[in-house]
């Protein structure tokens, strides 16, 4: 897992023409349609979209938990074919093991893979220490803090060392202030690792600020809307989100997801987030 | 509100981000931001010294006192207990001092002072200390068997829908008969007595084990299991490490049931069908017309079916430390 030329190059993820269709009372759905997308090894890509877009989807194509209904999803030029230590995964749940105490959590993949005792745990305490969660690691994850177990989540999914991390809203169930530095924690660590990332999120900062490339998606059936190359330079720092690049792609991202949200979320929105025109006039809610 | 609506539409430009549109917008709006956070902002700073460390065990308050404390509802809780079991001799001791004989006759019920003495005479006996071994013995046997068989197929139909569909419309034809209504069956069944009132003692356990750990299967959070298969777990290893023990809890659940049930149903075995054992020597006592010897066996009875019962619970804390852990979640 530390950075080397040979692991550099690997880790590309290759979606292409994706289509995942399921049926829903009889009838015949897309969940995503017509998805091609890329990442590069190294690369650290963000997919942003409304809710129920098929983001997650994607990712559960590359995980392989899901199979597509049409098109071709590649690992290295390998078809996919279920889920492996190759692609590390953090999801938004965290995940843990709650019977299992942090290190062992972390030694989990480790232990599958049949690596002995010794190894396992120099291993996991060094990742741990990295973590900064070195002192926890005989703590039960019901112990610890949202920021922590996500923390775990990571180092976790990282220990079979794999060529692609695959993270499903990992930092949604923290709460804003939890979330910016596990982005600092992220963006840092990944600058080491040199691993490809699909990141998949609906905080639109979070993408600027984390990725090489953001793919815009669109409401149900979900299909690329945009690919935004993302020119902030590396390593990222906290002051950087009020750059004017970055406001200037915020704007960007948010009127392109803006479009998709009120499309995803139906009824008779319009562009002022109200149903129809309303002017109360000097009594406000009085005049309801 | 109206106005309200136009400072969002300023703030957002409605269209894919034009370059030309936002240069239009951007430089006004910046510039009116501009001015509200010119003016010197009045931050107080308050000292606080360093961040406080981070210190993994939650504080707790001294030691003294949280003993005191819990000296103090323990002895109050004790002294319930002793009030509440103090009445029910008070009771069976005036019943019988006074031969209450009002539609319920406590003509022949023994006093509690003779079967005090009784139990005194017979606690040395080998063959009252034989007859509960018996039962021990008979308890285990079939409980283990029952938790054995219960846990794995419980985990085997949890996970596999088609053996799942297979076994369970035959048990759920047998699950509602009463462990007491096997006897008959059982003793022709099986080759010796000892057999079949150990078999009905498994029946009785059974049950309970395998649908709670039918439940419990059902109860492991998804997302574990694919985080197990991400990490490269095959289907044993998700059966020992991630379904077995996410499944624990309902499992105990099930063993505490069980147990209960096991030892009604050995009880009855033995009274009907059987040679040895408590529940046998309690219906011999009433044949034999020896009163108080059928409250000793009851006592006796209740005894062990307290002691395994919390054998039970000291088992699952041993076996799933993580659930003793107090929560600290917040984030």
């Amino acid at each position: 897992m530390m950075a080397s030329e040979a692991k550099a190059a690997k880790g590309h993820i290759d979606l292409r023409d994706i289509r995942v269709s399921f049926t829903q009372n009889g009838a015949a759905l897309d969940a995503v349609r017509g998805v091609t997308l890329d990442v590069k090894p190294g690369e650290f890509v963000s997919v942003v979209g409304p809710s129920g877009c098929g983001k997650s989807t994607l990712l559960n194509i590359v995980a392989g938990f899901l199979k597509p209904s049409a098109g071709e999803a590649r690992v290295d030029g390998l078809p996919i074919s279920g889920p492996g230590a190759d692609r590390g995964v953090v999801f938004q749940q965290y995940s843990l093991f709650p019977w299992l105490k942090v290190r062992e959590n972390v030694e989990f993949g480790l232990k599958m893979q049949g690596m002995g005792r010794a190894e396992r745990e120099s291993r996991a305490r060094t990742l741990l220490g990295l973590a900064g969660l070195l002192s926890f690691e005989n703590h039960y994850p019901d112990q610890l803090s949202g920021g922590m177990k996500q923390r775990v989540g990571i180092v976790r999914a990282l220990a079979t060392g794999p060529q692609v991390l695959l993270m499903d809203e990992p930092f949604g169930a923290l709460d804003a202030q939890t979330r910016v530095v596990m982005q600092e924690i992220l963006t840092n660590m990944w600058q080491q690792l040199r691993l490809s990332v699909l990141f998949i999120t609906h905080d639109i900062e979070e993408s600027i600020f984390l990725s090489d490339k953001v793919y815009v998606m669109t409401a149900r059936p979900g299909r690329i809307k945009a690919e935004i190359p993302i020119p902030l330079p590396r390593p990222r720092t906290a002051e950087m989100t009020s750059s004017p690049t970055f406001m200037a792609l915020h704007r960007q991202l948010k009127a392109l997801i803006r479009e998709e949200s009120l499309a995803a979320m139906g009824g008779e929105l319009k562009e002022g987030g109200l149903g129809q025109d309303w002017h109360l006039g000097e009594q406000g809610v009085g005049a309801l | 509100m109206a106005t309200a609506i136009r400072m969002r539409s300023l703030a957002d430009p409605p269209v894919a981000g034009a370059a030309a549109a936002e240069a239009a917008v951007q430089p006004a709006s910046l510039r009116n931001v501009e001015e509200v956070m010119t003016p010197p902002l009045a931050i107080k700073r308050h000292d606080v010294g360093g961040a406080p460390p981070m210190a993994p065990a939650i504080a707790q308050p001294a030691m003294g006192a949280r003993l005191l404390g819990r000296l103090r509802t323990q002895l109050g809780s004790l002294a319930l207990s002793v009030l509440s079991i103090g009445l029910l001799l008070g009771f069976w001791y005036l019943g019988t001092e006074y031969r209450w004989d009002f539609y319920i006759r406590f003509t022949n019920v023994p006093t509690p002072g003779e079967v005090y003495t009784e139990f005194m005479g017979l606690i040395g006996s080998a063959k009252f200390q034989a007859n509960i071994g018996i039962s021990l013995g008979r308890i285990m046997l079939g409980f283990c068997i029952a938790t054995g068989l219960g846990v794995l197929l419980g985990l085997l139909c949890g996970r596999y829908a088609l053996l799942k569909g297979l076994l369970f419309p035959a048990l759920e034809v047998l699950r509602p008969i009463p462990a007491i209504a096997w006897v008959p069956i059982s003793i022709m069944l099986w080759p010796t007595t000892e057999t079949s009132i150990v078999f009905i003692t498994f029946i009785g356990a059974f049950f309970p084990i395998l649908l709670n750990t039918l439940h419990g299967v059902a109860a492991v959070d998804p997302v574990l299991i694919r985080a197990a298969r991400c990490l490269g777990a095959g289907e044993v290893a998700l059966m020992t490490r991630v379904i077995l023990p996410g499944a624990l809890p309902h499992i105990f659940t099930g063993l505490a049931v069980g147990m209960g049930v096991a030892w009604v149903s050995l009880i009855a075995a033995e009274m009907i069908s059987g040679q040895f054992g408590v529940g046998y020597f309690t219906w011999e006592a009433y044949s034999l017309i020896e009163y108080p010897h059928i409250v000793i066996g009851m006592l006796v009875i209740g005894v062990l079916g307290l002691l395994c019962s919390g054998g039970i619970r000291l088992l699952s804390r041993l076996v799933m430390p993580w659930q003793r852990v107090g929560t600290k979640e917040n984030a």
